[in-house]
């Protein structure tokens, strides 16, 4: 098959292989579609406000199981990356140094990643699996 | 088969008055920057300050819903993330879908969700109403009994 794949179903370019760059962006990718189809249920479930309070707080209450709080995390997580990287990304395409610095800029972005989830992470695994 | 352009002939593309792939590009990062207030802000009071996901009821909502300044900041939210986000996943299928057919079908998908989740998102912030009546008591925030 790959020898007889015609050359409009090749990849393109091969300069943009590999390494922080490429990385970054498949890592944005993921995160970002992964926010986005928690984001349509998110709305969908607050929406249940205007059914009923008992609606809602049924449907809010599976949010507090612990499987749903380490979902959390891991959506946290996501965002938290998304985030910072998206900021580099601004900064890559605004600042005359952004580009030269990209590479530097992602472990930044790492760094701050883990500071922020080593906050993080204590104060929700407390509220997860504190006895209520 | 396939003609080659005359040397030095220029490109002909089709162009147009206003550039809606830059507008795009230019929303994705100005929604961005604000996003990372706006939802940072939003997950400090969802899941941390104010004793975490096990707060969240009818009443935590109705209480902040009472101030304004949370519904204009859910509304932006629910607005500049549905917008930023189906405007990545459009580009995402750009990218992986190769059949025109099915870039068609799954661009009108997404298109159609996203539409009927800013709607009712809007609609169920404009029409809150934090006492309903019939609701039993306890499950209301403490100032409907005045």
């Amino acid at each position: 098959m790959a020898a007889a794949a015609p050359a409009s179903t090749r990849p393109a370019g091969t300069l943009y292989r590999g390494r922080e760059g490429m990385w970054s962006w498949v890592a944005h990718r993921v995160t970002g579609v992964a926010v986005f189809f928690f984001l349509l249920v998110h709305v969908l479930d607050t929406a249940l406000v205007r059914v009923s309070p008992q609606a809602y707080n049924e449907v809010i209450g599976t949010y507090k199981n612990p499987i749903m709080g380490l979902g959390e995390a891991g959506l946290v997580a996501a965002i938290v990356f998304h985030a910072l990287n998206g900021i580099r990304i601004v900064l890559v395409d605004f600042w005359s140094k952004g580009p030269k610095y990209q590479r530097l800029m992602l472990w930044v972005v790492v760094g701050l990643w883990v500071v922020l989830m080593a906050g993080f992470l204590p104060v929700q695994l407390v509220h997860t699996f504190r006895s209520h | 088969m396939t003609t080659i352009a005359e040397p030095r002939s220029r490109a002909t593309r089709k162009t147009s008055r206003t550039n809606a792939e830059m507008i795009g590009w230019i929303f994705m990062r100005a929604s961005g920057v604000l996003l990372v207030v706006l939802i940072f802000g939003h997950l400090i009071t969802n899941l941390i300050t104010n004793g975490g996901v096990h707060a969240i009821d009818f009443g935590f909502v109705a209480g902040k819903w009472a101030a304004p300044l949370w519904r204009v900041w859910d509304l932006l939210m629910l607005w500049l993330a549905m917008i930023h986000g189906t405007n990545g996943v459009r580009t995402i299928v750009n990218d992986y879908a190769e059949k025109t057919s099915t870039r068609l079908v799954l661009k009108s998908i997404l298109v159609l969700a996203a539409v009927v989740v800013v709607v009712l998102g809007t609609l169920v912030i404009f029409t809150f109403d934090p006492c309903p009546p019939g609701a039993p008591a306890d499950l209301l925030p403490s100032f409907c009994k005045a």
